[in-house]
């Protein structure tokens, strides 16, 4: 297993910390002229997404987290499992509930998604920025109102639920911001 | 760049109105500093054997004033292994003078005012407070007396993110609260200047009747901005702090030094003149000037362009 010096400390770094994968954040070299160097870093835990401070003495050595993000597709769910398969190894992982987390009311057959990988085990789950989801249930569109005001709830095929504006009706295609959950426009089949 | 320039300028044109005499001293020195905190890079010539870059040009400047050079100060740049980060680069530009005659309080005036007038956004009156009031105001325990065991307490009490660390040595656990929990709270729009230094942490300041260093640290918020002393002037302070400093290099498994023999030769001759010195980190002066958050802002090349 690598391990890795403050001095190679920097932002994006995997690392080891208490038994948990973890990204820094940032790093921040305190050093008094005269006095012992430390390091003040800002530490993502990937297992939980919870931030944290660090400190550690300059010099100090920290074991390196065996983490990449990879590009997968999503094939299926049998509700314990979400099942990806890389386009270009045709490797498939099933994923868990903690690790696809929200992500798990965007997924649609053959979206792709980004897999943050842990040792070969997803830890978590990031489906594509933007989705085109059909429109499963909401109340009738309103005729003739395209100005986007008020709005209502409607739910899609994947199960998510979001505002849209009043003139969407059932079976209507939608493209959907992943990051806010909000209603972008109308896609054309 | 420019201000660069200017600041230089201002600072030589201050110097010489209070009759230093400009000094250079080599950046390229047999000897390197005894201080165990500071990594230096040491460069092998197939000639001379090891040769040091500089970390401070403290150890020439002294000798110089023991060949009767009276007040110098001197602009230059020194090396420090490992320092990257917002406020360090490993190759930096010191501001360091010794004013003859003068004790440590009369060199904080001077440097406060040297900083003023090199910074004039920040308010003229700093305030002077020493080491142990600084930690009686910020976390109510006494860093000259109180046991190890309390401050090791408080720190892992305060400090969440240092709970891990291990934490035997007293000055690390002073160095681990000073800058983390003490010198945050410095004023962000004045100098704030530290004084009266743990014996410990002396480096070469003389120590006074109350067995504290005169050491001085000036701050801005958090940010160390120049370090002096009213100097240790005898051989023996010299070889006793010299050799504390090796021990402590062995103690870590750090590389030896070898001690400044021809400092210590030439104090065995005869004191240093009565004096105090100041070093003054001049890329953080020009960040405050400049408003720059990161000292790359204020480098031509730093250190990962350079």
């Amino acid at each position: 297993m690598t391990t890795y010096s403050t001095n190679e400390f920097k932002s994006g770094l995997k690392i080891m910390l208490d038994a948990d994968p973890c990204a820094i954040i940032e790093n921040e070299f305190v050093k008094p002229g005269k006095g012992q160097a430390f390091n003040r870093v800002r530490i993502r835990n990937l297992k939980t997404g919870r931030v944290v401070e660090r400190t550690f003495k300059s010099g100090d050595t920290v074991e390196g987290a065996d983490v990449v993000d990879v590009e997968m597709q999503y094939l299926y769910s049998d509700g314990e499992f979400w099942y990806f398969m890389s386009p270009e190894t045709y490797e498939q992982l099933g994923a868990d509930k903690t690790a696809v987390g929200d992500a798990a009311k965007w997924l649609k057959e053959q979206a792709l998604c980004l897999l943050t990988l842990w040792n070969g085990v997803p830890l978590s789950v990031t489906a594509p920025v933007h989705v085109v989801l059909k429109v499963a249930d909401t109340d009738p569109g309103v005729r003739g109102d395209t100005s986007g005001g008020g709005g209502k709830p409607a739910t899609l095929e994947t199960g998510a639920v979001v505002r849209v504006p009043l003139f969407i009706n059932v079976g209507d295609s939608l493209k959907i911001n992943t990051e806010t959950g909000e209603y972008i426009a109308r896609a054309k089949e | 760049m420019r201000r660069r320039a200017a600041l230089l300028a201002e600072a030589r044109a201050f110097f010489g109105e209070r009759g230093y005499l400009e000094v250079e001293t080599p950046v390229l020195a047999r000897a390197g500093a005894a201080d165990a905190q500071l990594a230096q890079f040491a460069l092998n010539d197939p000639v001379l054997g090891t040769l040091y870059l500089q970390t401070s040009p403290e150890y020439a400047m002294k000798r110089l004033i023991m060949a009767g050079s009276g007040s110098i100060f001197q602009i230059t740049k020194a090396f420090r292994q490992g320092e990257v980060g917002r406020f360090h680069n490993p190759e930096f530009t010191l501001v360091e003078w010794y004013g003859l005659g003068y004790d440590h309080r009369r060199l904080i005036a001077e440097a406060c005012a040297l900083i003023a007038r090199l910074v004039p956004s920040l308010q003229a009156s700093a305030r002077i407070i020493s080491y142990r009031d600084a930690f009686r105001d910020a976390l109510n325990i006494d860093p000259i007396e109180d046991p190890t065991d309390r401050l090791r307490a408080v720190a892992y009490d305060c400090l969440a993110p240092a709970r891990k660390l291990t934490l035997d040595d007293r000055d690390e656990i002073l160095d681990l609260l000073m800058s983390h929990a003490v010198a945050p709270g410095f004023a962000t729009k004045a100098l704030t200047v530290v004084t009266d230094y743990p014996a410990s942490q002396a480096s070469l300041a003389r120590l006074n009747a109350q067995g504290l260093a005169d050491r001085f640290e000036i701050y801005r918020g958090s940010l160390e901005l120049a370090n002096g002393f009213h100097e240790a002037s005898r051989a023996e302070e010299y070889a006793e702090r010299f050799a504390r400093e090796a021990a402590k290099r062995r103690e870590r498994g750090l590389p030896s030094i070898d001690p400044d023999h021809r400092l210590l030769a030439a104090l065995t001759q005869g004191r240093l003149p009565d004096c105090a010195g100041c070093a003054l980190g001049f890329d953080r002066v020009l960040m405050l000037a400049m408003d720059a958050a990161h000292i790359d802002e204020v480098l031509a090349f730093p250190i990962a362009q350079a």
